[in-house]
């Protein structure tokens, strides 16, 4: 059986609902940043692939921005996680709700 | 051959995503997301995107993971009780509906147009090596490539500041 | 010819796993030997002349000993957590070249010669593999400094994920100086482009740099804060024994290897036997085995100093590892990538 385009694409699509649904679904924050970068990965998965299919390097290249994004994501989400549990004592979503007016 | 490995290193990565969301110990959800980018990055090495791949293990497994690591030992967050913000009826039904629409989205485009994936003889000899990704990063998207830099740079006085401020 | 090619590939692989793992039982022996006549001690010499059975009678104490997992350990992550340090460090070796190749007929099995590379795998981004591969290395100490439920276990494997993350910095940015030169990142042609002037010349302060920080990446002592005895007791293995200690042990001097190896083939030239030259105009593709002589020596070197260093040097304080890191290193490694690349644009053209 050959491996077609096709079977990436199904596989980034589940990766990326997995990465959904725990965005939607989990309390802890640090888990749902996690989460983020499993949907970016599942985005990367897709542009890889297309590259290969239309041979042309440009997804690669996206790639590789898209990574320089998540970097720079995780660092200041990582920082304000820490911030947050230093003041308020949790990372529950549900609790930090203090902008709700 | 290669469809097998496929599937196996498709599996891990969904087993790592699953694992990812629904683990309770935050640590294992860490080491899971690493078992998913270390398969993703295979998968790379079987589209040829070499450098990508090796780009992924370095920065995201070497890097960023270890920063979540390093993030929730320092927190020492515990276990928590498995308890999902899921218990009302409209949130999962939205949920599910979400994921369907997705799903949907995803394979209508996926099975519309057949691209094949096998033409390794017509691509270019440097398809995917670092010689290049870097030709075409540094001739066709320069200018973005420069400016991904600015953003990293914002980042990194975002984290400090935000860190300086914690600390008065 | 395919199932040569994995047949040959299937005995580089057990052959450099058993060199390395033996080389790892006599790094310990010669750890202790030359940190005695450091101190000018004698060392361990009963087992055997000069004492060489020592690492046997070691492994098999290790083996004998009682495996304790504490009690309210993380059980799958504390099992986990030695095997994958050892693991990541030895998988790093597998595209160290140590010498050209030759051809063989397997003493007339086949028609044709067929020409065996002296390393497992010719990767086209080598380099980068090495570097994506031991900086996975960090999640078995970090691993086993959490699972082991254990204060001193933790702020071990709290200072070994900092450490390691701030020094990789230094690490890559001193290699980029090496790259620029070489123009690849294939290991082969790295030691290849050394042939008429060592790049540790050219490259003095990217060398500098890559060195301490491969002190710090492979936690040896000035840098060894993760396992600093005086203070955390045994950092991030206090709550391992047996052969799970034994493991944690292994890849320690097994980072030597690598990082050893790294450095001969990244600056000191690989294969070539002098700074200037080449092979003076011997003919390495008959004398194939010259050129592995002269690598493993450069190797044995480096092992030798990373022990010399460890017995002379004392311990660095935390503020002043991470000082030296951010503040001393990263700036030089920028600093010679800058000074590098204008002398490669604007002298060379």
């Amino acid at each position: 059986m050959i491996v077609t385009i096709e079977h990436y694409l199904v596989l980034s699509a589940i990766l990326f609902i997995i990465g959904a649904y725990g965005v939607i679904i989990r309390k802890n924050l640090v888990i749902v940043l996690m989460s983020l970068e499993l949907m970016l990965n599942s985005a990367n998965l897709a542009f890889v692939a297309f590259s290969k299919a239309l041979g042309n390097m440009t997804g690669q290249v996206f790639m590789i921005m898209t990574l320089t994004v998540a970097a720079a994501e995780v660092a200041v989400g990582l920082a304000l996680v820490v911030a947050i549990y230093t003041h308020r004592g949790t990372l529950d979503i549900d609790v930090l709700k203090m902008l709700k007016g | 051959m290669e469809s097998v490995l496929f599937y196996i290193f498709a599996a891990a990565s969904v087993a790592g995503a699953l694992l990812v969301v629904f683990h309770k110990n935050p640590i294992a959800s860490a080491l899971s997301l690493v078992l998913t980018l270390f398969s993703t990055a295979v998968l790379f090495i079987f589209l040829l995107a070499h450098f990508v791949a090796a780009i992924q293990i370095l920065v995201y497994a070497g890097a960023i993971m270890v920063l979540f690591m390093f993030t929730v030992m320092f927190l020492n967050i515990r276990e928590e009780s498995l308890k999902f913000d899921a218990q009302n009826l409209p949130v999962k039904l939205g949920v599910l509906l979400l994921i369907l629409f997705i799903f949907g989205y995803f394979a209508s485009i996926g099975f519309k147009k057949s691209f094949s994936l096998n033409h390794a003889a017509s691509l270019p000899e440097s398809f995917g090596t670092v010689e290049g990704v870097g030709e075409v990063l540094f001739k066709d998207y320069l200018l973005p490539f420069e400016l991904t830099s600015v953003l990293i740079v914002v980042a990194i006085l975002g984290v400090v500041a935000i860190a300086k401020r914690g600390t008065d | 010819m395919l199932w040569v090619e994995i047949g040959i590939s299937f005995v580089k692989i057990a052959l450099v796993l058993f060199v390395v793992l033996t080389l790892v039982a006599y790094l310990t022996l010669a750890e202790r030997r030359i940190s005695a006549f450091i101190q000018d001690r004698l060392g361990p010499n009963r087992v055997g002349p000069f004492g060489i059975l020592q690492p046997l009678a070691d492994g098999v104490k290790f083996i004998f000993k009682e495996d304790i997992i504490p009690d309210r350990a993380n059980k799958p992550f504390y099992v986990m957590a030695p095997a994958l340090s050892l693991v990541t460090a030895i998988v790093a070796l597998a595209v160290i070249p140590i010498g050209k190749g030759f051809n063989t007929t397997l003493f007339g099995l086949l028609e044709d010669p067929f020409y065996v590379k002296l390393q497992i795998a010719d990767v086209n981004a080598g380099l980068l593999f090495v570097l994506a591969i031991t900086s996975l290395s960090v999640y078995g100490v970090v691993l086993g400094g959490w699972s082991s439920n254990s204060k001193y276990s933790l702020l071990g494997g709290l200072r070994a994920a900092a450490q390691m993350i701030s020094y990789e910095l230094s690490l890559g940015l001193s290699i980029l100086g090496v790259i620029l030169l070489a123009g690849s990142l294939r290991l082969n042609d790295i030691v290849e482009a050394q042939q008429k002037i060592w790049f540790a010349i050219p490259q003095a302060l990217g060398f500098l740099v890559f060195m301490v920080s491969s002190f710090a990446e492979t936690n040896r002592l000035p840098f060894d804060l993760p396992e600093a005895e005086p203070e955390i007791v045994a950092g991030y293995h206090t709550e391992y024994s047996s052969m799970k200690f034994a493991m944690f042990f292994m890849a320690e001097y097994t980072h030597m290897i690598v990082a050893s190896a790294l450095m001969v083939c990244l600056f000191l030239g690989g294969w070539y036997p002098l700074p200037f030259g080449g092979w003076f105009g011997i003919d390495i593709e008959r004398y194939w085995y010259l050129p592995p002589i002269v690598f493993i020596g450069k190797v044995f070197f480096l092992l030798f100093l990373f022990i010399w260093v460890r017995w002379t040097i004392p311990r660095f304080r935390y503020d002043q590892v991470m000082k030296l890191g951010w503040k001393v290193l990263f700036p030089l490694g920028v600093l010679n990538i800058i000074v590098t690349s204008a002398v490669m644009v604007f002298v060379y053209k």
